[in-house]
């Protein structure tokens, strides 16, 4: 009864969305407020249905109502409640019913949050908000519905995949869909004002929240997912350019460009066409990636059932959001005005650059996650093209950028002193030169990326501090005055300067793992010690552990340094039975410094196992750094700026939302204030 | 200056045009780089009591299937039947090459489920399967009268590849100067 | 929208400090023993080649991080012939031989991976290029903005009005 309840809620759902998608916007186009309010309470239904229909499958999972297909195939009675209700979006048909959900989600928000648009804007970005809920619900029901029954129903189901019994897996593809799916706002938005034919500061402000939301879910859904692979799969790697991860990693950088040109076309009214684009060209690679992981065009480890009837599907189903909207973009795009003006050595030129180097990094990856097929269509040839060529071209585009981050927040906005902003850099450029020097000596004969490394994170790292400290007037002005500088200043300040060094922190953790980390591979007997830097480990014994759907050799590692004990470890070898499979558990003992890493594999029959041991300096600082770019990405997300286009601010007298400039209350809308952009050379 | 706004739109539909013939092809399937080429030097020993397998066998104006196998494969259980069908009409000789087990595993394999082959070598170590360019098992290799390796099916064998590929290919070699 | 990005660091701190306790995680399949090379330099050779050739069976790892057999198997292969004095090339082309260029990872620059090989070049030229035209289109009208014009810029002005005027 209850998976019934659940697909009858579904099918309204399309019918809501159906009218969603169509009432508001006629509404809108004949200027009718009473039809333009229908998206909104519409918006609003469709999430409680959708919610319905999204409890009722959780609740055939929880209760293993094995007469339902979806949860024959994805789950079993000995499964942790966890993972019951984690493996609801751990297959195909679930996933997209979360997909669908966080859809409604977003529409809700705008209902609920964004009375301070203006009716007509709030009801065409719902409007076709309600398209893609339309073509995912389409999509769920014609080809992948999850409510399906069984006759008769089977006494138990086939199991989850024990690779995807995790926590850190299981929960992190919600944070990816949060971020994928927050993108279609603004796709949403940048339609609505094609449709408009209006693009202005206020539609940047109204847009960079919801941008900066999905961002800082992928930000941190990306980060969860290296994760996992890194204590998952047993090798200590963290990214495998993986036609996956590049599925999720095109979109990052397609947004992270979107956020810097929102910036302009807020506080400078320009590069307008080209925003409302990377708006459009975001979200439209989430649904790529999504057509990419689904339709099995790609191989992947992590790539779902294969079906090619929901490739066409897809396939169809892009060209006619991501066609459609790229139809109106080349219609409409045009009579968008030119605003204002500026050099190339400016604020906006450093900002330009930064989205041309970001966009070609992200050209890249789709480039070489795309040639292989390419090719094979073309010309029947099998080509691979793996992280070797990646990383070879990625990293020659990372250098400029890095490079350029620390010096476009030191520019002004029109016309910038390039040579002034390095001068101020000159410290950063002492110690980067240093770093240089030390790393080369260290590595010597070796390879030289660890030097570029260095380079990049101290030249980051020094140049964001150096950035914040000049805003601040550290040193300039007494120190509490300093402080009460940098409390007041606007919280996307603090966020840039924190999501910078962000970065910074990764590639730092990239290179250091990347060049010192030790590793013994070999037979240890119970008795055996190995030696990984200043590390000894001793294998102490073996023993079998019973977990809940698992047998399994769990070992014991007492880990010590100068004699001192540091950790315990124990790795484990499962067994499970459901579905059958051997798997490996690695240890890990994290800390700011290293990462302590052990595996342990099959007996040798002379009573010593195979193991694999590492020892990665600074590893964990790559997630770290992650984290970093999130939290600078919250932040800013808090700023007193975005609440004209934040939710929930009503009380506030809004004057004429589409000219924020006409409210005094907000002087950092002025560009040429101080607190707005850097302090200028005759500042410092 | 308009077309310039119309060329995201043009880049999409051609990236689309892509997809779609990429849905119709399987990125698993790859072919071999073998194809064409003579079959690597070889000399397997017996498995039970057929005769060994080594590349001097092949040839010789003969058009034969070379089927890797072994008794731990459980897609070979599923492609068996259609070799000792094949056997049966007696159109091909099908020479085995076992791969990766154990002879004795092997030959009671073999016992209980039949034995479609003229001749098979036991490949231990997998070396020499690896020098076919084998990576999974089954595979089947249609060898040419020269000696040259002219098919490889990955996976097993079904009625479908059999009927459309195989044995049209195989009467075409025959036929052949 | 505030609340929510208050609550995003709160649910990574938790979903971290719940992963770094070490809840446990189950990982790839179990593997045996593998013999090093004697030689530590020829063994660092034999890893570098590991992780530039593709496991056949896993389709998207390397050899290096595989624990399949195949994956095993051509290890072996790859340090014999590192231990037999083969250069990175030939112990590649071995393997090439034998299962084609798909097993290469970082694919060679030959006519068919041009594009493959150039294209990011070519973006970064081709959207620097449009960046560039903008600007240049931008020049003329920049003399309405606050800032003077440089000589220069006043030169390519010039050069610009004049381009119209002839065309």
């Amino acid at each position: 009864m209850i998976p019934e309840i659940g697909h009858y809620a579904a099918i309204l759902a399309l019918a809501v969305a159906l009218v969603q998608g169509t009432l508001p916007l006629i509404g809108a186009a004949r200027g009718d407020r009473a039809w333009m309010a229908i998206g909104s309470s519409a918006a609003i239904t469709l999430f409680l249905l959708v919610a319905l229909a999204y409890g009722c499958l959780t609740w055939a999972h929880v209760v293993s109502d094995f007469s339902v297909v979806n949860v024959v195939e994805n789950s079993h009675h000995d499964k942790p409640l966890l993972y019951k209700i984690a493996g609801v979006w751990g297959n195909h048909e679930g996933s997209l019913m979360l997909w669908s959900l966080i859809l409604a989600l977003y529409g809700a928000a705008v209902a609920l949050f964004g009375g301070n648009l203006p009716a007509s804007l709030r009801a065409r970005v719902l409007g076709v908000q309600a398209w893609i809920s339309i073509g995912f619900l389409l999509f769920m029901l014609l080809t992948s519905n999850p409510f399906l029954r069984l006759f008769p129903a089977p006494p138990d189901g086939n199991g989850l995949n024990p690779l995807l019994q995790d926590p850190g897996l299981a929960f992190h593809p919600p944070f990816l869909y949060l971020g994928y799916v927050g993108f279609s706002m603004a796709f949403a938005f940048a339609i609505a004002a094609l449709i408009e034919g209006k693009v202005d500061p206020a539609w940047a402000r109204w847009v960079r929240p919801w941008t900066l939301v999905a961002w800082c879910f992928l930000t941190i859904g990306i980060t969860m997912g290296s994760w996992w692979a890194y204590y998952t799969l047993g090798w200590g790697g963290w990214w495998y350019w993986d036609p996956v991860e590049n599925a999720s990693l095109m979109p990052w950088l397609a947004g992270t460009a979107l956020l810097h040109s929102a910036i302009v076309v807020e506080k400078r009214d320009t590069l307008k066409s080209w925003t409302i684009l990377l708006a459009m060209l975001t979200f439209s690679l989430s649904l790529l990636g999504t057509f990419l992981v689904r339709s099995g065009v790609l191989t992947s480890v992590h790539a779902f059932a294969v079906d090619p009837k929901r490739g066409v599907f897809i396939l169809g189903f892009l060209v006619f959001a991501v066609g459609g909207s790229l139809a109106l973009y080349a219609w409409r795009a045009p009579s968008l005005k030119i605003g204002g003006l500026f050099q190339p050595i400016s604020r906006e030129g450093a900002l330009v650059l930064n989205n041309l180097l970001l966009a070609t990094l992200c050209g890249t990856v789709l480039l070489g996650t795309l040639y292989p097929l390419a090719l094979d269509a073309l010309t029947g040839q099998q080509v691979s093209v793996g992280p070797p060529y990646f990383n070879s071209v990625v990293i020659p585009l990372m250098v400029p950028l890095v490079g350029a981050m620390a010096v476009g927040p030191l520019m002004a906005w029109k016309r910038a002193d390039l040579a002034g902003a390095l001068a101020r850099l000159k410290a950063a450029f002492a110690l980067a030169a240093i770093a240089a020097l030390v790393t080369f000596w260290t590595v010597y004969g070796g390879s030289l990326l660890p030097v570029l490394g260095m380079v990049l994170v101290v030249w980051l790292l020094l140049g964001s501090l150096i950035e914040f400290a000049l805003r601040v007037r550290l040193f300039t002005v007494p120190l509490t005055q300093s402080v009460a500088r940098a409390w007041h200043l606007p919280r996307s300040s603090w966020g840039m300067t924190i999501a910078h060094m962000g970065l910074g922190l990764t590639i730092l953790g990239i290179t250091i793992s990347g060049t010192w980390s030790s590793d013994h591979l070999g037979v240890m007997r119970p008795g055996d010690t190995a030696h990984l830097g200043p590390y000894a480990f001793t294998l102490a014994g073996t023993a079998p552990v019973k977990g809940p759907n698992f047998t399994a050799r769990q070992a014991t590692f007492d880990v010590t340094r100068d004699g001192e004990p540091v950790a315990i470890l124990h790795p484990e070898t499962r067994h499970f039975t459901v579905p059958p499979m051997d798997t490996t558990k690695a240890a890990i003992r994290s800390s700011p410094f290293d990462d302590l890493y052990a595996v342990i594999g099959d007996a040798d029959g002379h009573g010593g196992y195979a193991v694999r041991l590492y020892q990665k300096p600074l590893v964990s600082w790559i997630w770290l750094g992650g984290a970093a770019m999130m939290l600078g990405g919250a932040l800013s997300l808090t700023d007193r700026r975005l609440r004209v286009g934040a939710p929930g601010r009503k009380r506030r007298p809004e004057a004429d939302p589409h000219r924020p400039e006409a409210d005094p209350h907000r002087p950092e809308a002025d560009p040429h204030r101080p607190e707005a952009g850097p302090p200028r050379l005759q500042e410092a | 200056m308009r077309w310039k706004f119309a060329l995201p739109l043009v880049l999409f539909l051609g990236l689309m045009a892509l997809l779609l013939c990429g849905l119709g092809l399987d990125m698993r399937d790859i072919p071999s780089a073998k194809i064409g080429e003579p079959v690597p030097t070889f000399n397997l020993p017996p498995v039970g009591s057929l005769p060994g397998l080594a590349s001097k066998d092949l040839g010789h104006g003969q058009v034969v299937l070379v089927n890797v196998f072994a008794s731990w494969c459980v897609s070979c259980r599923q492609e068996h039947p259609l070799l000792l069908a094949l056997k049966q009409q007696g159109e091909v000789a099908i020479y085995g090459i076992d791969y990766k087990d154990e002879p004795a595993a092997a030959t009671a394999w073999l016992n209980e489920l039949g034995d479609p082959y003229s001749r098979i070598g036991d490949d231990h170590s997998g070396r020499v399967a690896i020098n076919w360019g084998v990576y999974g098992v089954p595979e089947t290799y249609v060898i040419g009268k020269d000696g040259k390796i002219a098919y490889k099916q990955i996976g097993p064998v079904t009625a479908e590849a059999l009927r459309d590929k195989i044995l049209p290919l195989v009467r075409k070699l025959r036929a052949a100067p | 929208m505030a609340a929510l990005a208050l609550a995003l660091p709160v649910v990574l701190t938790l979903v971290l400090a719940l992963a770094l306790t070490g809840v446990p995680a189950p990982a790839a399949r179990a593997f045996a023993y593998e013999a090093p090379l004697a030689n530590p330099k020829l063994e660092a050779r034999a890893d570098a080649i590991f992780a530039s050739l593709r496991c056949l069976v896993c389709q998207n790892e390397s050899i290096a991080e595989s624990d399949a057999d195949l994956a095993a198997d051509l290890r072996r292969i790859v340090r014999e012939r590192v231990a037999k004095g083969d250069t990175d090339d030939q112990v590649r082309q071995y393997l090439v031989a034998r299962y084609g260029e798909w097993i290469l990872l970082k694919p060679r620059f030959e006519p068919r991976t041009l594009l493959l090989w150039l294209g990011p070049l070519f973006l970064l030229v081709a959207a620097g290029g449009g960046i560039a035209v903008y600007f240049r289109h931008l020049a003329p009208a920049g003399a309405s903005a606050t800032a003077p014009l440089s000589a220069e810029e006043e030169r390519r002005l010039r050069a610009l009005l004049d381009d119209e005027s002839a065309g």
